[in-house]
């Protein structure tokens, strides 16, 4: 049995912080980490490998060339092997791009059951590649797994997260799985995990060696356009109550009573 | 459009590294290169000192978009209801439609949920779209994508307004690739350029850090998904009609490759964050799960629900459901009460255009203080209890 799980590398977004004086980004020793979901996708496949030793792993993601340290964890955490797709044909991507890239990606591996996938990554939030990619590949996908409850024969039964609770659903295999966090608990990487993986090799692809024209890659391949972006007005600073707690509750009840808000 | 730069007007100053939110830009030797994490947002263009930082045509195809027409909004329902977000995207899709000029349009898929289509015109909808089929009676992926699909291709609209819930996007998704047009996650805000009339969608981006205006050009249909409890619910007209057009459903063996079993409720109450006006939330200064009873006894004699931040969710002290922000659940009450959050980024941009906010934090350097009307710096263990005693019963 052969599983393919989809990785991001992404700014660690819980880093970032905004200068107070100028609007801008601080982006100054924002690390970048494993994608949070994606972490939860290998868990899962990882969950399959422990009770099944027979099966193997493959992780892929595309990016520069630096995503190959957020690969290597992978690989630490038990992954078989990494395949990283990178060019700057790939650049400017949006969702619709990608998921051509990934597939193609996905395509030359070949030989998949499951391919489990992050349901966002916390840098874009879109949760639209996992979905995307699965479509592109003419696979069933379920969004939103919160368990993975039988492994059978041809099919997958799976709980997908509702906001009010959530559906159970039986889906034939191969499919597309996106991981949400309550999945699992990802295992931290172990020693002998990283010095295996700094002695495996990432297979880096280009479009060429996934056979995509550059005219279906990248920025050229993608509907949407970011017209502008621009930092969010902060909204005004209020105002800091004074005196001991007692006082500045009652000032606060008085403030909120006047304002009809109690 | 591409971004580029200009070698010869390129002075080597690195103002647009730092600009960058991306880290897209480096130094090659004297000169900035723009990299393939670039996502042509223009933060480099406008900081450029020099002027050598264009937009290029990037010679992207697209489709003839003069053949495109109306708004369209996916009605989607759980058990015969309308879902909030769904009326409030006829709101939305009501302006929208009004300065295009053209209709709008609701599609709504299940089973015999004939009583649905008088409602979307209550709503405002022109003409409903209706695929009514067993088949459709829950959402799943195969069956709704391949009938919505197949009306995109027949009716060709220009605009596809989907809830970000669960379902919205899943569906969205799906959607946008077989009709190889663009889909712009979780807006908060769209907006029809009255110059030619295309559809503006912005939305938070890295974290909420930035907003981002996004377009599609040169695809139709222009979808996107749109957070619920973000845009107004229009009034309801009794009596109103519109056109109705039933959407012909045609599944082979092979096209639905997964089954709904079994849907399970929420054990816990259900929260409605988005609907509630008076939200108490509670962060990491709880220190414990306990705290969030305090917190309860509060929303209970405010006549509100308890919200929660995610490092509160993470050390499993509350339900998920419970949480607001990025990735929980944008929340807009009359007053919302942060206690003991710090007020990451993510938590602000779920919350902060909530009309009041009340912040109480040990930490007088919190950055919930920013954005807070009325700020206490003190134990939330003395102050609510305090509180609660002035409220009285």
């Amino acid at each position: 049995m052969k599983i393919i799980v989809c990785a991001k590398q992404v700014p660690d977004t819980n880093e970032v912080k905004i200068d107070p004086v100028k609007g801008t980004l601080i982006r100054d020793g924002v690390p970048s980490i494993l994608n949070p979901d994606d972490a939860n996708a290998l868990e899962a496949a990882l969950q399959v490998k422990d009770a099944n030793p027979d099966v193997t792993i493959s992780v892929v993601s595309m990016g520069p060339p630096q995503a190959c340290y957020m690969l290597r964890e992978c690989l630490a955490m038990g992954a078989d092997d990494a395949y990283l797709l990178s060019s700057r044909a790939f650049g400017g991507a949006d969702t619709c791009a990608t998921s051509t890239t990934i597939a193609a990606g996905i395509r030359k591996i070949g030989d998949y059951d499951i391919i489990f996938a992050g349901r966002q990554a916390i840098d874009g939030d879109t949760a639209q590649v996992g979905p995307q990619t699965a479509r592109r590949l003419g696979l069933p996908v379920v969004t939103y797994v919160q368990k993975v409850r039988e492994l059978k024969e041809g099919s997958v039964i799976v709980e997908r997260q509702l906001e009010d609770g959530y559906e159970v659903i039986e889906c034939k295999t191969p499919c597309v799985l996106t991981a949400v966090k309550e999945l699992n608990d990802p295992r931290y990487m172990t020693i002998d995990g990283i010095v295996d993986a700094y002695n495996k090799e990432i297979t880096i692809w280009n479009e060429n060696d996934v056979k995509l024209d550059p005219s279906d890659c990248g920025l050229k391949a993608s509907p949407t356009q970011v017209f502008r972006s621009f930092t969010p007005p902060p909204k005004g600073k209020g105002e800091m109550l004074e005196g001991t707690v007692p006082e500045m509750v009652n000032t606060l009840v008085a403030k909120l009573t006047e304002k009809h808000i109690l | 459009m591409a971004v580029r730069i200009i070698a010869d007007k390129c002075k080597g100053c690195q103002k647009c590294l730092k600009n960058c939110p991306f880290e897209a830009i480096t130094m090659q030797g004297k000169i900035a290169d723009i990299g393939p994490a670039c996502t042509n947002c223009g933060n480099c263009l406008e900081n450029c000192p020099f002027d050598a930082i264009e937009k290029v045509d990037d010679g992207n195809k697209g489709v003839d978009i003069t053949l495109y027409h109306d708004v369209w909004v996916f009605a989607e329902q759980r058990e015969g209801a309308l879902m909030g977000v769904a009326i409030e995207l006829l709101g939305e899709g009501r302006k929208l439609a009004d300065e295009i000029g053209c209709k709008l349009c609701a599609v709504l898929c299940g089973d015999n949920v004939n009583g649905l289509v008088d409602e979307l015109y209550e709503y405002g909808a022109d003409v409903v779209y209706y695929a009514n089929d067993p088949a459709l009676v829950t959402y799943n992926t195969d069956a709704y994508t391949k009938v919505i699909y197949e009306a995109i291709v027949k009716y060709k609209p220009e605009i596809v307004l989907l809830g970000a819930t669960h379902i919205g996007r899943d569906l969205g998704p799906c959607l946008a690739v077989h009709c190889n047009t663009g889909l712009t996650a979780d807006c908060t805000k769209l907006d029809i350029d009255p110059e030619d009339k295309k559809l503006m969608q912005t939305r938070p981006a890295f974290g909420g850090n930035l907003m981002a205006t996004i377009l599609c050009p040169k695809h139709r249909p222009q979808m996107s998904t749109v957070r619920p409890g973000v845009m107004a619910k229009p009034e309801r007209v009794a009596g109103k009609k519109g056109e109705l057009v039933e959407l012909e459903v045609k599944l082979a063996e092979g096209d639905v490759r997964m089954k709904v079993l079994e849907i399970v409720k929420g054990l816990e109450e259900l929260v409605s964050l988005t609907d509630a006006k008076v939200i108490v939330s509670g962060g990491n200064g709880l220190g414990n799960p306990e705290g969030f009873e305090l917190l309860k006894k509060l929303a209970d004699r405010l006549g509100g629900v308890v919200g929660a931040s995610r490092a509160a969710v993470d050390a499993g002290w509350i339900d998920h459901s419970h949480q607001v922000g990025q990735t929980g659940t944008t929340v807009k009450p009359e007053l919302y009460i942060a206690c003991g959050i710090s007020g990451a980024i993510q938590h602000l941009a779920g919350m902060q255009t909530s009309k009041i906010i009340v912040a109480i934090n040990k930490d007088e350097n919190a950055p919930i203080f920013e954005v807070a009307d009325y700020g206490i710096v003190g134990d939330l263990y003395k102050v609510i209890p305090t509180l609660l005693e002035v409220l009285g019963e």
